[in-house]
């Protein structure tokens, strides 16, 4: 709770609102099932989106296993491995990333980074969960009906997607349609809420530029996915009409089996310019909350102030605005304009600008920090090492020239996977180890976390960094076999195989991470408030795990920013954010309670 | 897309000029105290500029639903080029359903116009005739539909007549969702609710009718030019 001091109310503005009326549920069920505080809903999303994100890790297992040892394996046919390819990538990118970081971390460290005591509109956001969960279980369905679900790839592009000869043709594309519309329908209740929370709910003395860093990225990821998913809307609603009612918004005049179809004139490159509106930005949806966390990760763990904060912040914002000019890069082969071409690549690489910026100063940050190089910590690095490794391939793909002949082959799989798949992943565990002592009181253990860490990450490695080099020979991917192609040498199969032996064991090496976190609940050690001596607001709150509401009786007040770290002169070498200048703790921090001597190093002025 | 990039750019302008005021010239790392505390968003310490948090939320998703129509339109504008299109004659009674979300609007207007002054019963009378006038023109387009599909003009034929079922559709179902607010709304006033309550809803109806009937102009004068 704020330690107010006599005069404190002078530093920030009163309270114009009123305080929030909770919903106080009186059963168990109202409590953990039908729940309306923000934490358990984040419990909800999280645990959820884990669960189908474990099916899409299985999927890729198989997936591996055919690569690796074709025709070992009499349960995959061609069928299923399109189907295995599907549905990875869509359970990978949307049901797990994007639920995890959006309704998971969201929901949980927006309301307690703010200073609130909820979401600002709790039923919608108890809808939100439900709605997504529906959405689940309705791509999960998808597996179980006649002919299984859609094996068109996860970009569902026409006329295969809804064509007979197509895995999943028949019910499956439906299937799996409707739930993406369900999941942009639950994602807009939670959305809504997320940006308003952020807007109107932060507590006193909370200004925008006092946020942390893992609020901004949630926040324009959110903006970015409220904006982008109604092109996903779009594609979906007229993709299931010309399925189900004979529309021809994307069909084209065709003859399939030999007999003409009903479809006549639909534009095919209509439906990709909607999916990658959506598609483009949908990057960013997932590595902005990621930028975000790991900021703040490695500014908690370096003890070392974020360097340049206002500079981070305004890369977020470019970065989100640049987004919705990329799209079409993902469209290079499909026969566009040379001055289409030129002008999409410029932009792509104009995003490079922001995206470098900001890993200048994480780099930045850790120099000369006094670095904590515990398990969130090596987490954070990892990202920052793979953000780097798929970002130069990234530059690689954004010109035309380069594209062309490596578009479809394993060197976008390798590129995408670095940037988009295990960059966030290793975020996803690195703020997983890092407010798991918040959410259960409880730590997860030291040792078999970085035995997860070592293992995952250079495992990670030794599965994509080989897959360049196959891209570059050419060797296509979505592929269930390659036979005798002439082109792809002995050695490309041979180095298949190690790929496959390398995910399967990173596969397996997931089992210590869950071990971690079951075990770690009954038996860690006591965590207390602040094991890792942050400032931010949610390692403030009177309880571990905070109770329902947050702040206890009093919201806290906020006299500073979020990265008050190596304060000379300070007890220990960081100041909460609710400290006030006037605590008699801070009697030796110089300039603690004036602003004209406020203490900043050059460093930290962007 | 051109449509979806003029809207988003514009958007976006707006989102930067606002963010650009918050924050350039502050400077959090400047230690504590009043300096970076004054400059507040919309919010902070709550509403700063009286904004209820559901009137940014509306706001918040008039400018998600504007994306969604602005995606449609791109999608029109680009499908529209092709050579199998045949534009299609919009039967007059579309006139007509136009009207009544006219006067739903001004309505609720009327209504709204009640609440500020503090006349109870304009602002009942205003929500009830917009609500009534709003659920008269879903009808409307229902017998539109028919009048088409029975004249042979089904949505597979061709895809003029696909985007004009999907596009009424789709304006629609939104109305149909601000008529759920509406109820809530009614239902208070019938239960003789916290007048302030009631006046918000009042409020956040006209607001949505309003930018729904903007919408719908903007969809009729696309369907009756092109």
């Amino acid at each position: 709770m704020a330690d107010i001091a006599h005069d404190a109310d002078s530093y920030v503005p009163p309270v114009e609102t009123e305080e929030m009326e909770l919903y106080h549920p009186k059963t168990w069920i109202g409590k953990y099932v039908w729940s309306q505080d923000a934490k358990v809903i984040a419990v909800q999303y999280s645990l959820t989106a884990i669960a189908i994100g474990l099916v899409a890790l299985v999927l890729s297992v198989m997936m591996r296993l055919q690569l690796g040892f074709p025709h070992t394996f009499a349960i995959i046919d061609p069928s299923n491995y399109l189907q295995f390819v599907t549905m990875h990538g869509m359970i990978m990118v949307i049901y797990l990333l994007t639920a995890l970081f959006l309704g998971g971390f969201g929901n949980y460290l927006i309301p307690l980074m703010c200073g609130a005591r909820d979401m600002v509109f709790p039923y919608v956001n108890m809808v939100s969960y439900w709605v997504y969960l529906a959405a689940v279980l309705i791509l999960v369905a998808s597996f179980f009906v006649p002919g299984g679900s859609t094996g068109a790839g996860w970009t569902l592009y026409p006329p295969q997607a809804i064509s007979p000869g197509t895995p999943g043709s028949d019910m499956g594309i439906i299937l799996m349609l409707v739930s993406l519309v369900f999941f942009i329908i639950g994602f807009t209740m939670g959305g809504l809420n997320y940006v308003v929370t952020v807007l109107q709910a932060r507590t006193r003395g909370m200004s925008l530029m006092r946020l942390p860093l893992t609020v901004w990225g949630i926040f324009m990821a959110t903006i970015l996915a409220l904006l982008a998913f109604p092109a996903l809307f779009v594609s979906a609603i007229m993709m299931i009409l010309d399925r189900l009612l004979g529309t021809s918004f994307f069909m084209p005049a065709i003859v399939s089996m030999g007999d003409q179809t009903s479809y006549d004139g639909g534009s095919p490159i209509l439906f990709q310019h909607l999916f990658w509106f959506f598609g483009h930005p949908e990057v960013y949806i997932v590595a902005l909350p990621a930028f975000g966390i790991v900021s703040d990760l490695l500014s908690v763990h370096a003890r070392r102030a974020i360097f340049g904060y206002r500079m981070m912040v305004w890369a977020i914002i470019a970065i989100g605005a640049l987004s919705f000019v990329v799209w079409a890069h993902h469209m290079y082969v499909s026969g566009m304009n040379p001055y289409f071409g030129f002008f999409f690549a410029t932009t792509t690489l104009i995003i490079a600008v922001p995206t470098a910026l900001k890993v200048y100063n994480w780099v930045l940050t850790l120099w000369r920090g006094n670095i904590r190089l515990n398990v969130p910590m090596l987490f954070a690095i990892g990202f920052v090492f793979t953000f780097i490794n798929g970002g130069l391939t990234g530059l690689f793909l954004g010109n035309v020239t380069i594209d062309l002949p490596l578009s479809d082959t394993y060197f976008v799989v390798a590129h995408f996977h670095m940037v988009m798949a295990v960059s966030p992943i290793l975020v996803v565990f690195g703020a997983i180890y890092h407010w798991y002592p918040k959410v259960t009181g409880r730590m997860l253990d030291e040792t078999l976390g970085k035995i997860h860490f070592w293992l995952t990450f250079l495992g990670t490695y030794a599965i994509y960094f080989p897959m360049h080099y196959l891209g570059f020979e050419g060797v296509p991917r979505r592929y269930f076999s390659y036979g005798d192609t002439a082109f792809i040498s002995d050695s490309a199969h041979d180095l298949n195989t190690a790929i496959s032996i390398a995910a399967i064991f990173v596969a397996l090496v997931q089992i210590v991470f869950f071990y971690n976190l079951v075990v770690s609940y009954f038996r860690g050690k006591e965590a207390g408030g602040n094991p890792w001596e942050a400032t931010t607001l949610e390692w403030q709150t009177p309880k571990t795990p905070p109770e329902h509401g947050n702040f206890g009786p009093e919201l806290p007040l906020v006299y500073r920013w979020a990265y008050d770290y190596g304060v000379p002169g300070a007890p220990e070498d960081y100041i909460p954010q609710n400290v006030s200048p006037d605590d008699p703790r801070l009697a030796n921090v110089t300039g603690a309670g004036d602003p004209a001597e406020a203490r900043s190093t050059p460093e930290n002025v962007s | 897309m051109t449509t979806t990039l003029v809207f988003l750019g514009l958007l976006m302008a707006g989102v930067v000029w606002w963010l650009v005021r918050q924050t350039l010239h502050v400077k959090p790392w400047l230690g504590a105290g009043v300096e970076g505390v004054q400059d507040f968003g919309i919010a902070g310490a709550g509403a700063a500029k009286g904004l209820a948090p559901v009137k940014v939320a509306l706001a918040v998703f008039l400018a998600v639903a504007t994306s969604l129509f602005a995606l449609f339109l791109s999608a029109y504008d680009i499908r529209m080029e092709l050579s199998d299109w045949r534009p299609l004659q919009e039967p007059d009674l579309l006139w007509f359903n136009s009207a009544l979300l006219v006067l739903g609007s001004a309505a609720l207007q009327w209504g709204w116009n009640g609440a500020k002054k503090g006349d109870e019963t304009q602002r009942n009378r205003g929500l009830m005739a917009g609500g009534v006038f709003a659920m008269a023109f879903i009808v409307g387009q229902l017998v539109v539909w028919q009048e088409l599909n029975a004249a042979g003009f089904s949505i597979s034929a061709n895809p003029a007549n696909a985007f004009f079922y999907t596009l009424t559709a789709i304006h629609g179902l939104h109305l149909l969702g601000g008529l759920v607010a509406w109820l809530k709304t009614a239902n208070r006033v019938w239960r003789g609710d916290d007048p302030a309550r009631i006046d918000l809803g009042v409020e956040l109806c006209t607001v949505y009718w309003h930018y729904l009937l903007v919408v719908w102009l903007v969809l009729f004068g696309l369907l009756l030019s092109t």
